[in-house]
């Protein structure tokens, strides 16, 4: 089976994260790691490699410090990897990182696709199903549980309140939230393996796409302000003077938290 | 000499580091409170290929060298060095001896599961009576039949008595030199076998993480085909081992001394005095700055003896000098850590409050600090 994770690297959520002047993220200064969903949509094509003999292929779109995450995604035993490589994509817009990777994608054929629900950085989500359009192909989307076999694959597709079984044919986009497995850590012979597995890397040129539809250039959207988050203000101390109870009630009252 | 941290050996780095942030710190200090054996953080540790690191492929091991596997130890022991221990001493002294003087049955026998992590093998070498003077070993193994039978005890044996223990390899007398002296042989004597009996678990000041008991033999009966090594050399052959396990406790030292250092400077960060971080204070941001001087230094000392030991060079004397420094600093760098954190300092569930418990253990074990002396002066050639 041909099995494709998509991979994108981020500004680790757990550290400082900057803006640029033009409103994209500051890469090269961040603590840069694998997209924390997409570690759950690696393990998952790996597990889904082992059961049916397939191989695994990374794709990512980004800087060339992406290579970092895909040499640790190969380390982790992922097969291979396509790496979409070209300054006019930096600032890229959902809807055009979607149009470049269906033009990569279409170089690999996959049987399925598998990527993370969203990304700690833009958290748009909108990804798997702009991908699941251009490719014509099945989207099974937030998925917690998934199962391939004769041609279709089956997903537990998780909601606030339970989830649904949902079930399509291949070939099939899936994407995966953290409840769906515990990603492997890589190991010492992992490392040595990775950096004799191939990678290939392609430019807009090759994959045919016009830079002037992709980046900043061709962005459908725009982030026209932004501004940090503001500190946490000081909370509503309340001492017990025996009516603790009556002034806890006014409290969620007038915070409709009741 | 120098030696470099990079390419595979800084992504392995990296990744121990990043599974004792989220695997080890998190849940040890229970298991070291509970004075209980880590089982599934050490089977992630082999998974990872810790354990296999200095070996080479052929014969399980994870291809990397005994520099990287002082990296990983570190990394470990950052975070608590009683697991970092008992993988030093499952790798140092459980199969190391068996990699270099084993028989290939023996090495087929117990090194695929040692390097993987999932068992685990210790050497039985100090005695109730005696540690690092060898001429003093009580215990005797002599020949009846096709077996050994072995009689005596053990003392303080680290990964003799867990679930995943395969085997401890005991030294004992086995005969008369020409000269008169001790005749001195290792023999394999597996988990279980009769006659051998696990005492019970010691209580620890510290390293409550890792497994340590006393070891009692009474006619215990293994096959001659456990000898391990030469008879009579056994002895000889552990000491050559010792040297680069010195190594290998430097690195644990190192990690210890430097897991003060974060701990403080996080800590600096956080706690409030008299208006502003206590970091502020040069009195105590010249306490962190020294500590992290003496964690540095004691770093260099065992990247060189490891470069050394990597480029076939002798390293008998740069090792002694990394475990004699490391352990000296990772003493001072703990009790100035707990002074940095003040009462909490003196709460278990503080790590450097484990720091400061574990620390007196790297100035006796693996050769005390006056045994590093000792080399050292030999070593200068000074009058015997």
């Amino acid at each position: 089976m041909n099995i494709v994770v998509l991979v994108k690297q981020v500004p680790d959520s757990g550290a400082e994260r900057q803006l640029t002047a033009d409103g994209t993220i500051d890469r090269e200064n961040a603590t840069r790691v694998i997209n924390e969903m997409d570690e759950y949509a690696i393990e998952e094509g790996l597990r889904l490699a082992d059961t049916t003999g397939g191989e695994v292929t990374l794709v990512t779109m980004g800087p060339d410090e992406a290579t970092e995450s895909i040499r640790k995604a190969l380390s982790m035993g992922a097969h291979k990897a396509l790496h979409v490589l070209d300054p006019a994509l930096h600032g890229s817009c959902a809807l055009a990182t979607s149009r470049v990777l269906a033009q990569a994608l279409q170089t690999i054929n996959p049987d399925i696709i598998i990527c993370g629900a969203e990304s700690t950085d833009g958290r748009v989500g909108a990804l798997p199903a702009m991908l699941a359009e251009r490719l014509n192909i099945t989207a099974l989307t937030g998925a917690r549980k998934l199962t391939v076999e004769d041609g279709s694959a089956t997903i537990e597709r998780q909601l606030d309140d339970g989830y649904q079984v949902v079930q399509g044919s291949l070939p099939a986009i899936v994407s995966v939230w953290d409840t769906i497995n515990e990603p492997r850590y890589p190991s010492f012979r992992g490392i040595m393996q990775a950096k004799s597995k191939p990678v290939t890397t392609l430019s807009l040129a090759d994959l045919n796409v016009d830079p002037s539809t992709v980046g900043s250039a061709g962005a459908s959207t725009e982030v026209v302000q932004h501004a940090p988050r503001p500190p946490r203000q000081a909370g509503v101390k309340i001492v017990d003077e025996g009516d603790a109870g009556d002034k806890l009630v006014e409290f969620l009252l007038a915070e409709k938290l009741v | 000499m120098s030696i470099a941290v990079s390419g595979e050996r800084e992504e392995l780095r990296k990744l121990v580091a990043e599974f004792a942030r989220n695997e080890i710190a998190p849940v040890i200090g229970d298991f070291y409170e509970r004075g209980e054996f880590p089982y599934d953080i050490i089977a992630g540790l082999g998974q990872l290929g810790v354990f296999g690191l200095p070996f080479p492929e052929e014969v399980g091991g994870s291809g990397g060298d005994y520099f990287t596997f002082c990296l990983a130890l570190e990394e470990i022991a950052k975070v608590d060095s009683s697991v970092a221990i008992t993988i030093e001493a499952s790798v140092g002294l459980g199969a190391m001896p068996i990699y270099r003087f084993g028989t290939p049955e023996q090495r087929e026998r117990w090194l695929p599961k040692l390097l993987a992590g999932e068992m685990l093998g210790g050497f039985g070498l100090t005695e109730p009576g005696g540690g690092s003077d060898a001429g003093s070993t009580q215990t005797r193994a002599v020949v009846d039949g096709d077996e050994w039978v072995i009689n005596g005890s053990k003392a303080f044996i680290t990964n003799s008595g867990t679930r995943i223990t395969g085997f401890v390899t005991v030294s004992a007398v086995t005969g008369t030199k020409p000269d008169g002296r001790k005749e001195i042989s290792t023999i394999i004597v597996p988990a279980g076998t009769p006659g051998m009996t696990v005492g019970k678990e010691y209580s620890k000041v510290g390293w409550r993480a890792s497994d340590t008991h006393e070891l009692a033999f009474d006619d215990c009966r293994v096959p001659l085909s456990n000898l391990l090594g030469e008879r009579g050399r056994g002895y000889a052959q552990f000491l050559e081992m010792l040297d680069e396990g010195r190594i290998a406790i430097s690195a644990v030292a190192t990690g210890l001394a430097q897991g003060c250092v974060d701990e403080s400077v996080k800590y600096s960060h956080e706690r409030q005095a008299f208006g502003r971080p206590i970091g502020a204070n040069q009195a105590l941001a010249f306490q962190i700055a020294d500590m992290e001087m003496r964690a540095h230094t004691a770093r260099l000392g065992y990247y060189d003896a490891a470069a050394r030991l990597l480029a076939g060079e002798p390293f008998k004397k740069q090792a002694a000098i990394a475990k004699l420094y490391s352990s000296d600093v990772a003493v001072q760098n703990a009790r100035a850590a707990t002074q940095v954190h003040g009462g909490y300092g003196f709460m278990n569930e503080f790590p450097v409050a484990r720091a400061w418990r574990d620390c007196k253990i790297f100035e006796i074990g693996e050769g005390t600090n006056e045994v590093q002396r000792m080399l050292i002066a030999r070593e200068l050639g000074l009058p015997q």
